[in-house]
């Protein structure tokens, strides 16, 4: 192993002392102008931290309304504005930014290169999402115009026209969703461009592109897949914008205009968002059980193919949210039948991760117990995925509480038990100390008892016919008991995430120091110190093989010997 | 020692009590399950949903089962020999078997689907069959029945079907403002109602009694409270039904002065009364509101001072309801609640 070393940057202190040096103002304007991609990646990380927890605390206003029939916690309208902002919240200053944040701050690293391939770039659009966020939130203020303050958006985080026209949504809080989705889909496309550039132009020496990390991978998959998801949302919002104030007809039923276009374009975006949003789940999930398992990822081209034809396949299956417009029977059989096909990749997903973990030493730390956890999740919202799939089925299911527990079952027992293992997994790199362990469990196991209560609930008030979007039902509908035990759920929940809350700002000064390799992984991030210097790596270095590391440290038995 | 097992079979017990109790609640027809189909498309989509839910379960069972033991079986030990575990990079047979597998079962599925959805949507349209027209508004329903000449609202009154295809009856769905969704989940899945687009599903109810529903398209503020109810008719009770409601409205001159109101106050810009100059079309048909059992789009019962409290003030029940309060004096509430009354 003399022909090469990968160089570790120990000579040079992180944080370089200096900068503890200013004041406050100055260093909080050194993270206002950075283009650092790691300064930008926690941005966005704290960015959506501190929405997730607004959206959470909406979403238990909402269970608190619903736990009881006739419940007058909130009232009809409240409870409507509640539900689109905690859907669109998630979705758009949540999800996305989670995952662009980790990709901001690990890709990089995992490749080998000093930043993005266009720092300015990056910081631009972080402040453009920001804003969007901003703009979305300041219509509790200005959505009624300035004489009245308490207005939003209440016409669904999917907003189907007509009901977004003026003459149904008077005042300016459909304006200010739409214009906040525009500039945030802005500043999203902006960070797609950047990773897709960095991925392709910036690998360090040695790094083909099947010796990509899959983090890495899938990011580049996503990144592509948002591109293409993105731009429809934006163009439909500005044909709103247009039909608003400029006398358009695109979805003016009452001038000839058709609703279905709206929800036509919607799912074109919307169906790719959820892959956009789940896939760097995978991602993280491809990085975290090899390393805790102590075991390579079974079957790293399948892993890679089966991404790509999930990003294929999931921009054909749009309609299956559409199954109840009054589509042709063919039609209805075709997106039946694509839809059903997204189920074989991600088999093959899940199947690799079970191959993984056979024959390996599992660890059950933190972040492992959430990718776990996301395992048997993910399953189980697939299988229902594939129950919805089922087009005379999802005429009943449509709508009911059944698609919000599927969804909830991807977009949380998936997407955020994926986010935490993340923050769980790189905190020490980003830190330089670990986040405590017995909060972790106590986190965990909160969580996802809280989880099951309210989401596994769902499903049964959905069959018992519960449509989704009300904000009172009727004491004789046999849905009381069952709503209960989804709010009290939902309570435990709340009690976890403020666990993890408090977890993860005390570790920053109580946290045991972590090293620069705290859970003796393999991938080129772990190299660097913890955090790593400004400009990530002493040295740029070259790499033999997938796992960088494990060649370093098994200098006699070197990956590239053995990878398919 | 004895207390132990008691103890258990006591909490068994009462378990079993709260389960049954459950159970029981769901037999009562009120519940608007899909688990009680009572209507052939319901009844189809009930079967397929078992096939369904019987496969993927075998695969929860399997898929899970290997997750479970692969945890259990190789989580890390003290007793583990030092160093890493054997790397293992991928098997290309067993990889070409887990996509074979499950592309397998979804040709299973889909055919098995495709042949349901063109069982329900493409069934042929007897030429016997009931035609009634549902019209969604910001937040009720509005039923026409051309063939009869009738217009309701709210509570959809069909014949009892004998399971053959000849008396189903066949609806068309539309809108008058925002999207709404048709859902009676006992008679079959849901149908959205969309204007400038006219949809249609078919139902041929085979037990007769009541069944609840409600809009499944979110529509605005009100739409938790968008209820329908769906009346089942023996065939003599269909008809009688029918002669009913296609008599003009009552003239009784003891509520002359209700009418009066009714008619000078905006009442008569959104609703029609038959046989009057009353001929809105923005609120519900009231010619015969007496043979409706509810109010508000199924929100309260219809009794004198419900309807007397939702003429005065319909923020009471249904806050963010389109019908204005009229601010009618209390003289004027009761003359005109005394002349709805008797529109029966």
């Amino acid at each position: 192993m003399s022909d090469y070393s990968l160089p570790v940057s120990t000579t040079i202190e992180p944080g370089v002392p200096a900068l503890e040096l200013d004041t406050f103002l100055e260093r909080l304007h050194g993270w206002v102008v950075t283009v650092d991609h790691k300064r930008l990646g926690i941005l966005y990380i704290l960015y959506s931290t501190f929405f997730l927890l607004i959206a959470g605390a909406e979403a238990l206003l909402i269970r608190l309304q619903l736990a009881d029939p006739h419940n007058h916690v909130l009232s009809a309208q409240v409870y409507n504005r509640f539900f689109t902002m905690h859907g669109t919240t998630m979705v758009f200053l949540v999800g996305m930014p989670f995952l662009f944040g980790f990709a901001n701050y690990i890709v990089p690293l995992q490749i080998g290169a000093r930043d993005m391939a266009f720092p300015r770039l990056n910081a631009f659009s972080f402040w453009l999402t920001a804003f969007g966020g901003l703009l979305l939130y300041y219509s509790f203020l200005g959505g009624a115009g300035l004489y009245g303050v308490g207005n939003a958006p209440d016409v669904g985080w999917f907003a189907y026209a007509p009901l977004t026209a003026r003459s149904f949504s008077p005042g300016h809080a459909t304006d200010y969703w739409a214009l906040a989705l525009i500039v945030s889909g802005f500043g999203t496309l902006g960070t797609a461009i950047n990773i897709v550039a960095t991925i392709i132009s910036m690998r360090c020496k040695g790094m083909t592109l099947m010796r990509l990390p899959l983090f890495t991978w899938l990011l580049l998959v996503v990144s592509m897949l948002t591109l293409v998801t993105i731009t429809p949302l934006t163009a439909a919002q500005f044909m709103l914008l247009i039909d608003r104030y400029l006398g358009g007809h695109f979805f003016d039923t009452q001038a000839g205009g058709s609703s279905l276009i709206w929800i036509h374009f919607f799912w074109i975006f919307g169906h790719p968002e959820v892959y956009v949003l789940v896939l760097p789940a995978f991602a993280i999930a491809n990085e975290i059980i090899p390393v805790f398992c102590r075991k390579a990822i079974f079957g790293y081209p399948a892993m890679v193919a089966a991404s790509v034809a999930i990003m294929f396949v999931s921009l054909g299956v749009w309609a299956h949210h559409m199954f109840t417009v009054g589509m042709t029977s063919v039609s209805n059989a075709f997106f039946t039948l694509s839809t059903m096909l997204v189920g074989v990749p991600t088999g093959i997903k899940i199947f690799n991760w079970i191959a993984t973990l056979w024959g390996g030493r599992i660890r059950f730390t933190t972040p492992m117990l959430f990718c776990i956890g996301f395992l048997f999740q993910f399953l189980i919202a697939g299988l229902t995925g594939i129950m919805l799939s089922v087009s005379p089925w999802d005429w009943q299911l449509h709508n009911s509480y059944f698609v919000i527990a599927h969804f909830h079952y991807v977009l949380v027992g998936a997407v955020v038990f994926c986010i935490f293992a993340a923050i769980y997994y790189w905190y020490p790199k980003a830190t330089g100390r670990l986040m405590g362990e017995t909060l972790g469990k106590w986190h965990f196991w909160l969580f996802t008892i809280g989880f099951h209560l309210t989401f596994d609930t769902m499903h049964f008030l959905g069959l018992l016919g519960m449509p989704r979007s009300i904000y009172t039902y009727q004491p004789d509908r046999g849905w009381s008991f069952l709503n209960l035990v989804v709010s009290i759920g939902g309570l435990i929940q709340g009690i976890a995430v403020l666990i993890f809350a408090y977890n993860f700002v005390v570790s920053y000064w109580r946290g045991n120091v972590a090293g620069d390799d705290p859970w003796d992984a393999w991938t080129l991030e772990w190299s660097t110190s913890s955090p790593p210097p400004v400009y990530n790596f002493e040295e740029l270095p070259e790499v033999h093989s997938r796992r960088p590391l494990w060649d370093l440290k098994h200098p006699d038995d070197p990956d590239w010997e053995y990878e398919l | 020692m004895h207390t132990v097992p008691t103890e258990y079979l006591i909490r068994f017990g009462d378990a079993t009590v709260c389960f049954l109790r459950t159970a029981t609640l769901l037999a009562q027809d009120r519940i608007p399950t899909t688990l009680a189909p009572a209507s052939t498309p319901a009844h189809q989509i009930f079967d397929l949903s078992i096939f369904v839910v019987t496969i993927s379960g075998g695969i929860f069972l399997i898929v899970g089962g290997l997750l479970a033991v692969a945890l259990l079986k190789f989580r890390a030990r003290k007793t583990d020999p030092a160093g890493e575990p054997a790397q293992i990079y991928g098997s290309t047979q067993i990889e070409l078997a887990w996509t074979v597998i499950p592309l397998l079962i979804v040709v299973i599925l889909f055919l098995t689907t495709a042949r349901i959805i063109f069982a329900i949507q493409d069934a042929p349209k007897p030429t016997t069959a009931l035609d009634v027209t549902v019209i969604g508004h910001q937040f009720w329903w509005e039923f026409q029945y051309p063939k009869y000449r009738i217009v309701s609202a709210n509570e959809l009154h069909i014949p009892l079907s004998s399971g053959l295809a000849h008396d189903a009856t066949f609806l068309k769905l539309t809108s008058a403002d925002v999207n709404h969704s048709f859902w009676v989940p006992q008679l079959a899945g849901k149908t959205d109602l969309i204007a400038n687009h006219v949809n249609s599903m078919w139902v041929d109810p085979q037990r007769p009694g009541l069944y609840l529903g409600q809009c499944a398209q979110f529509c605005g503020t009100q739409h938790a409270l968008m209820l329908l109810r769906i009346y089942v008719d023996t065939p003599e009770q269909f008809a009688a039904w029918i002669t009913h409601q296609q008599q003009p409205a009552r003239q009784d001159p003891a509520v002359a002065a209700g009418r009066r109101v009714f008619e000078t106050q905006a009442c008569m810009n959104c609703h029609t009364i038959s046989g009057t100059p009353a001929t809105g079309r923005f609120g519900p048909d009231l010619t015969h509101l007496m043979s409706r059992e509810t109010l508000a789009s199924g929100t309260i019962d219809n009794t004198p001072a419900n309807l007397r409290q939702w003429i005065k003030s319909p923020d009471t029940f249904k806050r963010g309801a389109l019908m204005p309060a009229m601010q009618l004096s209390d003289k004027q509430l009761d003359e005109v609640t005394a002349y709805l009354e008797t529109l029966k």
